[in-house]
């Protein structure tokens, strides 16, 4: 199996909300100073997926990341987990875009890596929450996709998704080559291996350039954009709430079923 | 050609309308009188789909039905070719989806082969009195800021979350027209089957339809408190929900989970227990009326959303708040 992965580095979407400030001029999102960047969570998974085939059927995997200032910590954890390869997009010209130039982008650097079996991006990134990468992947590839996977196994040379529904899941089987988006129901992803990290450290990502891959600039980042923010803003909370106490914890507990029928809650 | 009209998909659950539907054809009206244009909806499905598309047909100017054994079950690629074959013989403007199990896969793949583009999870839909340009709000950062897009090509395409809109009342006065179209799709086109759909529904009152919502968090610590939870569910006559760690973390089915990645859910009441309320689970219920936080950290995320508020171990104050509930019950 040859699989390919795509993974994001993103601010911690597990910082408080408090900390979270964002520059509605930039159009940006300001880092909070002790908020250090992280991969997505769902593309962790995604990294998740393609090792649980490798253990099972054998194969390689190569990770794919683009943007620009990825820090190497975060973007290696692929290669200390037990992913083969690290082939960075990083330049200035690639970022700023929206799914489709990023993906446009993704999918020239699939086609320079040659033949593959399956590529895994996550349901979608912490940041922008769009989930529309994949997609645009396998639309320029011609691929078949599947979203939102919980369990990713491949069997007789086909690949056979459990993809989360909204009441449960189904089993889908597709012919490979195939693009599947991963869900965090498919559990925790691995730790990293001591023996992992060492070799991570030794291991020096392949950096492709716009030009390595044959993209014009135009076509890719905020340039290669189909859409446009007009806006971006906080939307405030005003706190409302009504703290109810009482002489101990079961107490305030009481109270609080008072307070809730006073207001015709129960 | 120039775009025009607003298009809504349409999902079809046995035969009716799905409650997304009824969203979109409430936003898609409101978009199309804004626009002064007509409001449209594709319905696709396998034999199913006559009587849905005649009560789409009372509430739209024109219903493209596309009725194909491929379309059985949801499938990327037959469903990209449904879209794709209507678009190029309707040219709207705008196109709706979803933001379910069917629309978030397709509304991307369908736009990007269209050579336009999408806007996934939307809450908000405006028209630009500028230039009728189609603004879309969407959370981002899992809702820690909003961000309002336009999209540059046509159509534009936008899947809005699910209960974000208000919901079109449906009349069969039919007054549309119903227009079929073949989809002509070679099918050895479509490489994925459906091998079997599992339900894992919880027993009881379904988390979308309930009034009254006990969710627990990672607080929790362990599987054996939710039975507390379910207790006090069956009391108040609710469902139990999750936030995502303790799914996550096996104490309960995936299938509980409320938020940005799991259930939208509006109920009257949605009582936290041990949830500390991310922005991500708050995307899940935000729309419930009253919410109440039981909480051991005063600074918890969740108060700033809650009606009511109760600083302390769960441990010691539900058993409380049981004892008066049933008191007051008078059971």
């Amino acid at each position: 199996m040859k699989m390919i992965v795509c993974v994001k580095q993103v601010l911690d979407p597990e910082a408080p909300p408090t900390k979270f400030k964002i520059d509605p001029n930039a159009y940006n999102v300001l880092m909070p100073s002790d908020a250090a960047p992280v991969l997505s969570p769902f593309d962790e998974q995604a990294v998740e997926a393609a090792l649980r085939i490798k253990d099972a059927n054998g194969g390689t995997i190569s990770v794919i990341s683009l943007g620009a200032n990825l820090q190497r910590d975060v973007v290696k954890k692929p290669l200390s987990m037990g992913a083969d390869e690290l082939i960075l997009l990083e330049d200035p010209a690639y970022v700023d875009g929206d799914s489709w130039s990023t993906g446009y982008a993704l999918a020239a650097a699939i086609k320079k890596l040659g033949q593959f079996d399956l590529i895994f991006c996550g349901r979608q990134a912490a940041d922008s929450d769009s989930g529309q990468v994949g997609a645009a992947i396998a639309e320029i590839l011609g691929l078949t996709q599947v979203t939102v996977a919980r369990k990713v196994e491949v069997m007789d040379g086909k690949v056979r998704v459990e993809r989360v529904t909204a009441d449960g899941y189904e089993t889908i089987e597709a012919a490979l080559p195939a693009l599947i988006t991963v869900s965090n129901e498919l559990g925790e992803p691995r730790y990293a291996t001591i023996k992992g990290i060492i070799e991570a450290k030794r291991k020096e990502p392949i950096v492709w350039k716009p030009g390595d891959i044959g993209l014009d600039t135009f076509k890719i980042g905020a340039a290669g954009s189909r859409t446009r923010m007009v806006k971006v803003y906080q939307p405030v909370h005003v706190s409302k709430c009504e703290m109810v106490a009482g002489a101990n914890e079961e107490d305030a507990g009481k109270n609080l079923a008072k307070k809730m029928a006073e207001a015709r809650l129960l | 050609m120039e775009n025009k009209g607003v298009m809504i998909f349409a999902e079809v659950t046995d035969g009716k309308l799905s409650p997304i539907t009824r969203e979109l054809l409430g936003a898609g009206r409101k978009l199309a009188n804004d626009l002064g244009e007509e409001l449209s909806a594709i319905i696709a499905g396998s034999g199913v789909v006559s009587t849905a598309a005649k009560i789409a047909a009372g509430v739209t100017d024109k219903v493209y039905v596309v009725d194909d054994p491929l379309l059985k079950d949801y499938c990327t690629e037959a469903y990209a070719a449904v879209v794709e074959k209507v678009c190029q013989i309707a040219h709207p403007r705008i196109l709706l989806m979803g933001h379910t199990t069917i629309g978030s896969d397709l509304a991307p793949r369908a736009a990007f082969r269209m050579g336009t583009a999408a806007k996934t999870d939307c809450i908000a839909l405006d028209i630009d009195d500028m230039n009728k340009q189609l603004l879309v709000t969407k959370p981002i950062f899992g809702g820690n800021a909003l961000a309002v897009f336009t999209m540059e090509t046509f159509p534009q395409v936008a899947t809005i979350r699910v209960k974000s809109m208000t919901t079109q009342a449906v009349e069969s006065t039919g007054k549309g027209e119903i227009i079929e179209v073949a989809l002509g799709l070679d099918p050895a086109a479509v490489k994925t089957t459906v091998l079997q759909k599992v339900v894992a529904e919880n027993e009881g009152v379904k988390l979308e339809d309930a009034s009254v919502i006990i969710t627990g968090g990672r607080g929790m610590g362990g599987p054996e408190g939710f039975k507390q939870l379910e207790e006090l569910a069956k009391l108040l006559k609710g469902a139990v929900g999750a936030s995502r760690p303790a799914c996550d973390n096996g104490w309960v089915k995936d299938i509980m989970q409320i938020g940005l990645t799991g259930k939208i859910v509006s109920p009257d009441v949605y009582i936290a227990v041990a949830v500390s309320g991310t922005t991500q689970h708050l995307a899940g219920c935000s729309g419930a009326r009253n919410i109440i936080a039981i909480n051991k950290d005063p600074d918890a995320n969740i108060f700033t959303e809650a009606r009511f508020g109760v600083v302390g171990d769960w441990k010691k104050v539900l058993p409380g708040f049981e004892a008066e509930v049933k008191k007051l019950m008078g059971k």
